[in-house]
């Protein structure tokens, strides 16, 4: 895998007589790629003359198991892909599998999906934040952020039990109902949490090295952005309005009020503030969701497919049959392929699932934002110092665990 | 939502009735199936004309290997303009996997049709760059494809 440039075709091995240029490669175990990423950089000095992303280093094979695991058993392994934002895998994937089935989902399984999801979105965005302020050099940022996902975290945990492996959602609904005590504690939550915006934009925004850093640098045009497959905040860093919870609506997102941050500037510093102004955006779809959480079911109507209440299975004697071929077998999903996307917090993921008819999928593909994000990074950072790749990264938001998958 | 997809499989059909070779409609999606020789004419129809300007997954799929033809690749456009969704099919046999690349048009395309050749063997002519993307190049085998175990043929050494 590790291939020197000059023998990548394409590449044209420049004038070795100039003492200036120099092939470096950066990573796997560099700490500022996000994970295990390596770049080819051909330097000239300390200008980026040519980048190559290498990639896989983190390949587990993911959407082979998925063929070898019964639908629901899938949802664990979307845990693992993006890590940042687990509760956005589980969604697409499940909701891939209820649109092959036509599942109606209730209105309380529904606002609590948005409700987590959101709180994930700014957990996700809180490590970006951590980490992109980590590389360009600015420490402290790093503990207020984490302070904050932590609380989120708690959060998740409460729900679902696990802190960065929720599987919350299944096939059809959620694992359980929110906890007691769970909209108190998001309360708080909710009370502290625009005061840290305040320290953030404090510590960063108005910060001059900061918007040094980061203004006019990795720039990518509109035109660019669309023809490299650019979603989310990379996009919208770039000025082109376009997000699913609105174009493409699901779960709901059509009923609440929030709006699309763009920023027309193109650069690192542009999808900094598209990010931070998402975070604003995702408390106010958080308010609401709470506002809206109205007592119910939390699984749909669909014996065959949703497991029962362990209460039911106690009392009735289908249920617990139900309960046994699921667990047991699986459910079958008639034939068909649909293509789930949803606006998780890096993008769009999609997610492709075929089905033929058994208990197990025939393939299932992840179209995960990061995956398609890096893939335009030469395009940024030829041109910028080597230092700015470090931002460039920081701002794409990268999550090797998707990217490799 | 369909019945403006129809629209678009209508216009794809104006622009050249041999683009389509079947139309499937499922769960609020359309499918066309598209013969490898036009798919770049038809992505490029519908780029152009259509406004599907973003690639947003391209995705290969194996049906076994008892089927003929047995690969497929999903084109998944998108229009940043209209928010409408179209998927495009190609469909390939296991001895002659070659389809057009579409790089030309999208080059989002570059790693999506080097992670098909990676996992299923599909080779995209015209690519400018065609090698293993996740998996090492010294790899052997396609690991997505139907007859390839799960744990693979052997321990593999990264010697």
């Amino acid at each position: 895998m590790s291939t020197a440039v000059e023998n990548i075709p394409g590449v044209e091995v420049l004038d070795e007589s100039l003492e200036s240029q120099m092939t470096l490669s950066m990573g796997p175990q560099h700490p500022s790629t996000h994970g295990v990423l390596r770049l080819d950089l051909r330097l000239d000095g300390e200008l980026v003359i040519k980048a190559i992303p290498d990639i896989g280093y983190l390949h587990t094979g993911m959407e082979k198991l998925f063929e070898y695991k019964k639908y629901q058993q899938g949802i664990v392994i979307t845990d693992r892909m993006d890590y940042l934002n687990p509760l956005g895998n589980n969604l697409a994937y499940v909701m891939a599998a209820e649109k092959l089935l036509d599942l109606e989902i209730p209105e309380r399984a529904q606002v609590i999906r948005v409700l987590m999801c959101e709180l994930q979105r700014i957990a996700s965005h809180m490590v970006w934040l951590g980490t992109h302020a980590l590389d360009i050099g600015a420490m402290s940022v790093f503990f207020y952020c984490f302070r904050q996902r932590e609380k989120i975290l708690n959060l998740i945990e409460a729900a679902s039990g696990g802190r960065m492996t929720p599987s919350y959602f299944r096939i059809g609904g959620l694992m359980m109902d929110l906890p007691a005590g769970f909209e108190r504690r998001c309360n708080q939550f909710m009370a502290d949490f625009p005061e840290a915006m305040n320290t953030f934009e404090t510590l960063v925004t108005g910060n001059t090295i900061w918007q040094s850093r980061t203004m006019g640098i990795g720039v990518i045009s509109a035109e660019d952005a669309i023809d490299w497959g650019l979603t989310g905040p990379c996009l919208r860093g770039s000025g082109v309005d376009l997000d699913l919870r609105r174009d493409n609506p699901y779960t709901g997102y059509e009923t609440y009020d929030f709006e699309i941050p763009v920023e027309q500037d193109c650069d690192v510093w542009a999808r900094f503030r598209v990010r931070m102004r998402e975070c604003y955006e995702s408390y106010k779809i958080v308010r609401q969701a709470l506002d809206r959480l109205r007592p119910g079911p939390i699984k749909a109507d669909a014996p065959k497919v949703v497991l029962p209440d362990r209460d039911d299975m106690r009392k009735h004697m289908d249920s617990l049959i139900h309960h046994f071929l699921i667990v047991a077998e699986g459910f079958n999903i008639p034939p068909g392929e649909v293509y789930m996307p949803i606006e998780a917090s890096k993008g769009e993921l999609g997610v492709y699932m075929k089905s033929n008819g058994g208990p197990k999928p025939d393939r299932v593909h992840f179209r995960g934002p990061s995956f398609v994000n890096l893939s335009a990074l030469p395009v940024m950072s030829e041109g910028e110092m080597v230092a700015d790749v470090v931002a460039i990264i920081g701002s794409l938001d990268i999550v090797l665990g998707e990217i490799d998958r | 939502m369909t019945e403006q997809l129809r629209e678009f499989v209508d216009k794809l059909k104006g622009g050249n009735p041999n683009w389509i070779m079947e139309v499937v409609e499922g769960h609020g999606e359309v499918t066309v199936v598209t013969p490898r020789e036009s798919i770049a004419e038809a992505c490029a129809f519908l780029k152009n004309e259509q406004g599907f300007d973003m690639l947003a997954d391209l995705c290969g799929a194996d049906r076994g290997p008892e089927e003929d033809p047995r690969f497929e690749v999903n084109y998944h456009l998108f229009s940043t303009k209209h928010h409408k969704r179209l998927r495009l099919k190609v469909l390939l046999s296991e001895d002659d996997p070659h389809v057009e690349t579409v790089t030309t048009l999208w080059r989002t395309a570059d790693w999506h049709e080097r992670e098909t050749y990676d996992m299923f063997g599909v080779i995209f002519d015209g690519h400018p760059d065609l090698r293993r993307i996740l998996l090492p190049s010294d790899f052997d085998g396609h690991a997505l494809r139907k007859d390839y175990p799960l744990r693979g043929y052997e321990p593999y050494s990264m010697n």
